[in-house]
């Protein structure tokens, strides 16, 4: 059963089963993207021949994506929200890495369990209960004090928070797996070089984690990019992408722009994926 | 040569303690400049502590260390003027060699154009001056190991530390990389202090070895001299091998005696370690095998001047190993003596042979038992 | 000591963001969604503490029918993850060569970096009435009109499989990945067949994996909103929907907060119950993959 050469009838059908699972993996996304290009009202078919409307047409019916006003609107408005969470995640996951290698302190395995829980939480729980709290606090503040605390109401300052807040989980598990792997006797050569406590980091242990730190952040970015569930529930008037899109699917009905944004992202989270891929190849090949 | 300043390296009294276990137990050494020091110990017994404290990694809770006369508490590890080569060589993954050597330069802020030639130097000093821009997974056993010590080298100091770096190598490279350890030492003419658990090692490396066991110096002398003459019966049992009897002195003048073994065989000793032997203690007998005879009984009177020890037995197995093969005896009494024979593949001993075992009472080293002397 | 400091300094340091983040994001807001859930609207801006929200939910069939149906379908996910998953994992840690293994490997990781959404889409452009598949069985003559695959719950476990088995696989193949052949070849060689083999030694080494991979499925799956409610439609009666409802549609908070807490709970239950059943705990499993 282990890797053997020879075909039996039992290796033939399981190598059939393996291509019929990534036929199954495929098919909606090849779906999701191909009638980006069919040049049609609906994406479905018939095949009605190939163009490039979808993207860069700029009348109505045919408004391309790059000329939809909204659609970019959220575009912008996800990039922002990713680059917040992802360096915030990555910050925050460098120094829950540092904390639970190197740290010694009383409770370790219990904060280390309470570091991994936001990842088993739904994303729906988490979105509303950080929405109660920053409402309750913006009331409070309000009522008590006669101040209007813009930030703790539905908007990017709360997507931001509530994604970063499993977000960050990720991170830390990422990089602390790298830091474990971090021959501690480095840094006392480095020491023994002469190299102050400051330059050991800057020069030896923060280069070591960098991959890591990289492939971290493009992950954040990802997974930022693409949530639904936290972000519905903290959205203010700024949607990102992926609530504009499911507007659009709720209100107007699927249509080819849809599947031209979908392509668009997925050309875009799989270059993204394959660079953290080859950051993270870099280290395997020391 | 009493002037305090010809020691590199001095430790007076020097402990260190782990909560109640005591690591290192008040160890005091000097080593003389440019030679090749070894610290042989098993593991365990403090020796990597010994070091960690020299290097500034760990504070001694007692006594004083001393690099070139001065004492060097206090004084944190990268303001010292030892480098240390690591276990795992700990050289920089992520830097080619060049950045590798460069790197404490660069920490001591030296320019520029001095770091590239003091680089080079450093190279072509250790036999690798093409491998600069060399990235350390392209680097063979031998060559990182060569440029870890330049990575020290190059900066002068007045201590170099060897933690046990030849301890990852295969045999093979092993032995030649002892050659060359000691032939880098002469060129840089730098101190070097190494450690080991390998006797070969040390023996074959240093001026002097210094035998460290559950936190102490058993004894600091030249590798014959540990080899020889033995102070305890720890460091006769360590450095090299040996057959050892425990038995009680029936006579002795305070430097020889007879004594009879556990096994109640009669045998004759030489006191070792300057002890007096006194009649009635308990002691152990160590007799390195090189120096007992395996004859058969029909040569037996050509050598009987050679030795006023002599048991009978029957050879129990050979141990074939070139140049440095053994005979297994075992004697009447059931146990196994180990001796050095020669052989020449013609007309050797043969299992179930009778012979004799045949050795001086001046090889056969005696000390008193801990405690019941 | 000033050594001593530092250390003591650098420490407080570090445990300071995550203090920030675990309080302030994690801890407090669920502090405050319990809270919330206690309260009872008496008149309008007056509220009294009472269990009202809770029992609400269990005077009306519909809410908890709709909680136990989420569970039962997310296990059924579960199960099904996997069972497809297994053999998938398997194939990639041991079976596939070195080469393939990697290209396997990234492969299964794409639909990952996809959003939720846009892979729900895909599936509603194959299953719906002038979708793909209808249209491809009409074309091979097999069904003569248009045939509807959407809104049913069927399409529901499609897509959530679909949407939670990497998840699943990714545990998996890294488990499997460590697992030293020789431990198969052993077993095979002390004379057990390929079932004993998979069930004594495969399976039981692989078993961290495997929950942590249930653990995550289950979460998903139990938390999704997207997937049920675009290819179930009206009537998927998915639990997060009703949070939704009664939180933006009703603006019942407090509602919805008792809802919260509730599917937190379950969740909740449901994973303790399965790392007591495994013997496994959270830190060795979830933590590691």
């Amino acid at each position: 059963m282990l890797a053997q050469n020879k075909t039996t009838p039992f290796l033939l059908g399981y190598r059939l089963y393996v291509v019929a699972f990534f036929i199954f993996l495929a098919a909606p996304l090849i779906s999701a993207g191909a009638f980006a290009f069919n040049d049609s009202l609906f994406p479905a078919l018939p095949w009605q021949g190939f163009t490039l409307d979808w993207f860069f047409g700029d009348t109505e019916p045919k408004l391309g994506m790059f000329h939809d006003r909204r659609l970019l609107q959220g575009l912008y408005y996800s990039f922002v929200i990713a680059i917040f969470v992802s360096a915030l995640s990555v910050f925050v996951g460098t120094t829950n890495a540092f904390l639970f290698v190197r740290g010694e302190f009383p409770g370790k395995n219990f904060f280390y369990i309470l570091m991994v829980v936001p990842l088993v939480i739904p994303g729906v729980i988490l979105g509303i209960s950080i929405l109660v709290l920053a409402s309750d606090t913006a009331n409070y503040v309000e009522n008590r004090f006669d101040l209007e605390l813009e930030f703790l109401r539905p908007g990017l300052m709360l997507v931001v928070l509530g994604q970063f807040s499993f977000i960050a989980t990720i991170t830390s598990l990422v990089i602390t797996a790298r830091l474990k792997k971090f021959d501690a006797t480095m840094e006392e050569a480095a020491f023994n070089l002469g190299a102050s406590r400051a330059r050991v980091l800057r020069t030896i242990t923060l280069p070591f984690l960098r991959p890591a730190m990289i492939a971290a952040g493009i992950v954040a970015f990802l997974v930022s990019f693409e949530n639904f569930n936290t972000t519905l529930f903290l959205v203010g008037s700024e949607a990102p992408l992926t609530i504009t899109m499911y507007d659009r699917m709720a209100k107007v009905g699927s249509t080819p722009v849809l599947n031209a944004v979908s392509f668009f992202l997925m050309v875009g989270s799989g270059l993204l994926a394959l660079l953290s891929i080859v950051v993270q190849r870099d280290k395997s090949a020391r | 040569m009493t002037d305090n300043s010809t020691y590199d390296l001095e430790a007076i009294g020097v402990s260190k303690n782990f909560g109640t276990f005591r690591a290192v137990k008040e160890v005091s050494f000097d080593i003389p400049s440019g030679s090749f020091f070894s610290i042989l110990g098993p593991s365990g017994c403090g020796k990597t502590t010994l070091m960690r404290m020299i290097a500034g990694f760990e504070e001694p809770s007692g006594g004083d260390i001393k690099i070139k006369g001065k004492s060097v508490l206090g004084t944190p590890p990268n303001k010292r003027n030892v480098k240390m080569v690591f276990q795992h060589l700990a050289l920089f993954p992520m830097m080619n060699v060049y950045e590798n050597i460069a790197y404490g330069l660069r920490c001591n802020g030296v320019g520029t154009a001095e770091i590239k030639r003091k680089v080079q130097d450093v190279l072509d000093r250790i036999a690798l001056p093409d491998v600069a821009e060399r990235e350390i997974h392209q680097l063979s056993g031998g060559q990182k190991q060569r440029i870890a010590i330049a990575r020290c080298m190059v900066l002068d100091p007045d201590v170099l530390l060897l933690d046990e770096p030849l301890g990852a190598l295969d045999l093979k490279l092993r032995e030649a990389m002892k050659i060359e350890l000691k032939l880098l030492q002469h060129q840089f003419n730098t101190t070097f202090v190494y450690i080991t658990h390998d006797q070969s090692e040390a023996l074959v490396m240093s001026d002097n070895v210094a035998i460290m066991n559950q936190g102490e110096f058993e004894q600091i002398g030249t590798p014959q001299d540990l080899y020889h003459h033995p102070k305890t019966a720890f460091v006769a049992g360590f450095v090299g091998d040996s057959n050892r009897w425990s038995g009680v002195v029936k006579a002795s003048d305070g430097t020889g005696g007879k004594v009879e073994t556990e096994q109640g065989l009669p045998m004759s000793f030489s006191s070792a370690g300057k002890q007096a032997i006194q009649e009635g203690s308990r002691v152990t007998i160590f007799v390195r095998p090189e120096f007992i005879k395996t004859v058969r009984p029909s040569e037996a009177e050509s050598t009987a001047e050679a030795g006023d020890n002599r048991m009978e037995g029957v050879v129990d197995s050979l141990l074939f190993n070139g140049a440095n093969s053994r005979v297994l005896v075992r004697t009447g009494s059931g146990e196994l003596v180990e001796s050095d024979v020669t052989l020449t593949g013609d007309n050797d001993l043969k299992p179930g042979e009778d012979v004799q075992l045949v050795w001086s009472s001046r090889q056969a080293m005696c000390f008193a038992d801990q405690g019941s002397a | 000591m000033q050594n001593k400091d530092i250390k003591r300094l650098s420490l407080f340091l570090l445990f300071a963001p995550f203090a920030l983040w675990i309080i302030l994001l994690i801890i407090l807001p669920h502090i405050g969604m319990v809270i919330l859930s206690l309260k009872e609207k008496v008149a309008p801006r007056v509220y009294e503490y009472s269990f009202a929200n809770y029992l609400e939910f269990l005077n009306e069939p519909i809410y908890w029918n709709t909680l136990l149906r989420t569970g039962s379908m997310s296990l059924l996910v579960t199960a099904l993850a996997l069972l497809i998953g297994f053999p998938i994992a398997y194939y990639i840690a041991k079976i596939a060569g070195p080469r393939s293994r990697g290209g396997l490997f990234l492969l299964c990781l794409i639909p990952l970096w996809v959003s939720d959404l846009i892979r729900a889409f895909g599936w509603i452009l194959l299953l719906r009435e002038t979708g793909v598949i209808s249209n491809f069985l009409q074309w091979t003559g097999l069904v003569g009109a248009p045939v509807e695959f959407l809104y049913n719950d069927v399409a529901v476990i499609i897509g959530l499989t679909y949407t939670v088995i990497l998840f699943m696989i990714v545990p998996l193949v890294s488990t499997l990945d460590g697992m030293d052949n020789s431990m198969i070849e052993a077993g095979y060689n002390l004379g057990g067949n390929g079932f004993t083999v998979l069930r004594r030694i495969i399976v039981p080494y692989a078993m961290p994996g495997i929950v942590a991979g249930c653990i995550v499925t289950f979460m998903l799956t139990a938390g999704s909103y997207l997937t049920p409610i675009l290819l179930g439609g009206k009537n998927s009666s998915w639990f997060t929907e009703q949070i939704y409802n009664q939180f933006i549609t009703r603006f019942n908070w407090e509602g919805g907060a008792a809802f919260g807490m509730l599917l937190l709970l379950f969740t909740s239950l449901v994973i303790w119950l399965g790392l007591k059943l495994s013997g496994q705990t959270l830190a060795n499993t979830v933590a590691k993959s």
